[in-house]
């Protein structure tokens, strides 16, 4: 039963990672994207691993996805033009592949094949979650705390190079509101009755 | 057959070639690309699951969560500046990318 279900969930993995690469129009490519990641994170269910099942889940379906979207679809890009010539990068990128494969086929069958067949994937814990959670605040606290200085860079970075300011638009500035005195901002002007400023 | 970690390598190793494959065939759409990377790492991640469980510790779970945070950040610098490079210059053929003269 386990079985089946591994190899529906690795048919589905390959079939959409296949379509991610090959999809004409790049949304569709993210919702190949989509499905490959939700996918992947049924085979860590599979395997024991909730917890980063679930973090695969929203993360990268709530996030990064949505983000790709959002990419793809703001940029007014012509995807078809970009799409031409591929064609002639196949024969090269087959031989690639073909290598990679081959390397990693034969570097796993060079060696027994394991017959271990006892997971565990929460050691030391009733839950997979606990599990983590036992080490992730304890041992690797100063790991966790460099991932969110991580993504505070990122989100830092991602800021400072997307804002930009552009001409003719008006902004509060309050260091110059609350600098204005009252000889620059008034004029007393003697008007002449009948004649107007 | 039981279920092994050479199912789950096999998978991680298929998936792998297939973002490299990627990378080459969509040489001209920086988007594909970046989603290739992600397949790639979402490659290494599965490898790191399956070897933690396999062996009965949780360090490859942390591990592949830093990953999971490396490739989020990753992403979210890389669009960021494929809208700036769009913005500068209209488009984002990648064989035009010729900017800095390298």
């Amino acid at each position: 039963m386990e079985l089946i279900a591994f190899y529906i969930f690795a048919a589905i993995v390959t079939v959409s990672a296949l379509a991610v690469i090959m999809a004409k129009n790049p949304v569709h490519s993210v919702l190949w994207l989509i499905l490959t990641f939700f996918t992947a994170a049924g085979l860590f269910v599979l395997i024991g691993a909730e917890f980063l099942a679930m973090l695969l889940v929203v993360v990268y379906v709530g996030a990064v996805a949505v983000l790709f979207l959002f990419v793809v679809m703001m940029l007014d890009v012509d995807f078809v033009e970009l799409k031409q010539g591929t064609l002639r990068y196949w024969p090269f990128a087959g031989l690639i592949g073909l290598a990679f494969i081959a390397e990693i086929a034969l570097a796993s069958f060079a060696r027994q094949a394991s017959t271990n067949t006892s997971f565990d994937a929460s050691p030391g814990a009733d839950t997979n979650t606990e599990a983590i959670g036992q080490v992730m605040y304890t041992d690797y606290f100063l790991l966790f705390q460099l991932a969110g200085l991580i993504l505070l860079v990122a989100m830092i970075g991602a800021i400072v190079l997307t804002l930009r300011e552009r001409p003719g638009v008006k902004r509060q500035n309050i260091a110059k509101q609350t600098s204005r005195r009252r000889e620059d901002a008034i004029e007393k002007v003697a008007v002449e009755p009948g004649r107007g400023i | 057959m039981e279920l092994t970690i050479n199912h789950f390598l096999t998978v991680s190793a298929i998936l792998f070639t297939i973002g490299v494959v990627g990378i080459f065939v969509n040489r001209k759409n920086i988007i594909v690309i970046l989603m290739a990377i992600e397949l790639i790492l979402l490659s290494v991640n599965i490898n790191l699951v399956a070897f933690s469980v396999y062996s009965g510790t949780i360090e490859g779970q942390i591990f592949a969560m830093l990953v999971l945070t490396v490739a989020a950040a990753e992403a979210a610098v890389g669009l960021a500046i494929l809208v700036v490079y769009f913005r500068n210059r209209g488009d984002i053929a990648v064989e035009s990318v010729d900017l800095m003269k390298g």
